[in-house]
């Protein structure tokens, strides 16, 4: 006899998470979208979402909280939500990073437009890729797909390095530039811990699946700590 | 001190019911080990044979070795010597209802001889200390008999009966599943202290009991033991794939 009812109650963590995670998704995106077009009324579109992701991440937990003290889960169910958990404090991150960005774009308003040789447009779409591809990777219950995710973090880390040094160049040699470099600089900090919340996730993903802990580079057969 | 169990190529029968199906175990000492698994799955069986319990059963059969230690129960020691050396505690407290909790105690050791009034007084009172009874108990030893108790201290009683013979290993087959959670708890506690002096297997329903108070969960499904590992790694990540559905209610 299955726990139908709790096979249920999880079905809708689930579903409730996925939703939390559109809206993630859709944050970073306008966010990134107000940098490209200087658009004041995006940025408001995203801390009007912020605050919904706020009220979900809350409403998750507690969903949570309320399976693990009423239902007790064990082994694929309690991994699940203990995933969800992590899942959702990323997403609720997404969601910062995402505002972050928004409030830089605001500062902005004060500078004129400036061409910096920068390819944040990619990085975000590199970025945000990988929150949907971890995300898919969650919908599919697919470790295979999650591992796709971590190897592409080493690429989005190495744009933001190479935007770091670029920018650092464009201060010393175009001072008048220091403020756009300074934002273009931190936006690409932001999508850099977007990507780094998306490889957590990934994880999170094969911990529910697998079972397994490859976290901070450890490798599936290590032995947990004592 | 506790003694380790090992058990190997155990199959028993009742009549022509195979109940149990190449057994193969090893039960650490000083720890307690878990038996869980769904309702005729062959775990009280199980633990039956460790005691030779089962072979009481006149249309009983087993085969197979259990070696406590450097004995082999089935062939190296009487049924009466492995059951001082193993005790076992049953889901339902079962006091003797006309003794007091003092006679309850003693009754084992006065069936193996033992009269000497001082030594009995002695081990009475450590028993029911060892079973975290006496404070409760110990101005009412001879004025109130076993039945007079509630069901937790009849069950901590049945528990200091069965360590006033000194066994190496202690059986309980549900001990707590009878019992309120107050009374549940401290039975656990209980387990976990007597873990330094004993060897404890304990056949349980309740999965939760069995991650709080074991280092050591077995699985047991159609006589057969599926799997049997660290309790950590069952209740988080069980390696086959029937220990999951049954452990996260999806069947059984």
């Amino acid at each position: 006899m299955m726990r139908l009812r709790f096979q249920r109650s999880l079905d809708d963590l689930k579903e409730k998470l996925l939703v939390m995670a559109g809206m993630a998704e859709q944050s970073i995106q306008r966010a990134v979208e107000a940098y490209r077009v200087r658009d004041l009324s995006v940025c408001d579109l995203v801390d009007h979402g912020e605050l919904a992701i706020n009220r979900f991440e809350r409403e998750i937990d507690q969903m949570a909280l309320d399976l693990l003290a009423m239902e007790q889960p064990m082994a694929i169910d309690l991994r699940f939500i203990l995933a969800v958990i992590k899942i959702n404090a990323d997403l609720e991150r997404v969601g910062d990073a995402a505002t972050s960005i928004s409030d830089r774009v605001r500062e902005l308003e004060a500078f004129p437009v400036a061409e910096l040789p920068v390819d944040t447009a990619k990085m975000a779409s590199l970025a945000s890729g990988m929150v949907r591809k971890a995300l898919q990777a969650f919908i599919e219950a697919d470790a295979t797909i999650a591992d796709s995710v971590l190897s592409m973090d080493d690429n989005v880390d190495k744009m933001n390095e190479t935007a770091y040094f670029t920018l650092l160049n464009v201060m010393k040699t175009e001072p008048h530039l220091a403020p756009q470099a300074l934002t273009a600089l931190m936006i690409s900090r932001n999508l850099e811990r977007v990507a780094d919340h998306a490889t957590n996730i990934a994880e999170d993903v094969i911990f529910w699946v697998r079972g397994a802990d490859v976290r901070h580079h450890m490798h599936e057969n290590e032995t947990r700590p004592a | 001190m506790g003694v380790g169990l090992q058990v190997t190529n155990l199959n028993a029968w009742y009549g022509t019911n195979h109940a149990l199906l190449d057994i193969n175990l090893p039960i650490p000492a000083n720890e307690a080990t878990a038996l869980i698994g769904p309702s005729g799955c062959g775990k009280s069986t199980f633990v039956r044979c460790l005691n030779r319990m089962h072979e009481t059963n006149p249309i009983a059969r087993v085969t197979g070795s259990v070696r406590m230690g450097d004995i082999d129960i089935y062939n190296d020691v009487s049924p009466v010597e492995v059951r001082r050396r193993v005790g076992m505690v049953f889901q339902r407290p079962n006091p003797f209802p006309t003794m007091s909790i003092y006679d309850n105690v003693a009754s084992g050791l006065r069936l193996n001889g033992f009269s000497n009034r001082r030594i009995l007084d002695e081990i009475v009172e450590r028993s029911l200390k060892n079973a975290a009874l006496w404070d409760e108990v110990k101005n009412d030893l001879k004025k109130k008999s076993g039945a007079s108790l509630s069901g937790g201290q009849q069950q901590r009683l049945c528990i200091a009966r069965a360590l006033a013979v000194d066994p190496e290993v202690l059986l309980m087959d549900e001990p707590a599943s009878a019992l309120d959670p107050v009374s549940t708890a401290k039975i656990e506690d209980l387990i976990f202290q007597l873990k330094s002096q004993y060897t404890i297997v304990i056949v349980t329903h309740n999965m939760q009991q069995a991650a709080r108070v074991a280092e050591r969960t077995g699985f047991f499904l159609n006589g057969r033991l599926v799997e049997f590992d660290a309790t950590h790694k069952i209740f988080t990540n069980p390696g086959d794939k029937r220990t999951e559905d049954y452990i996260t209610g999806r069947f059984g």
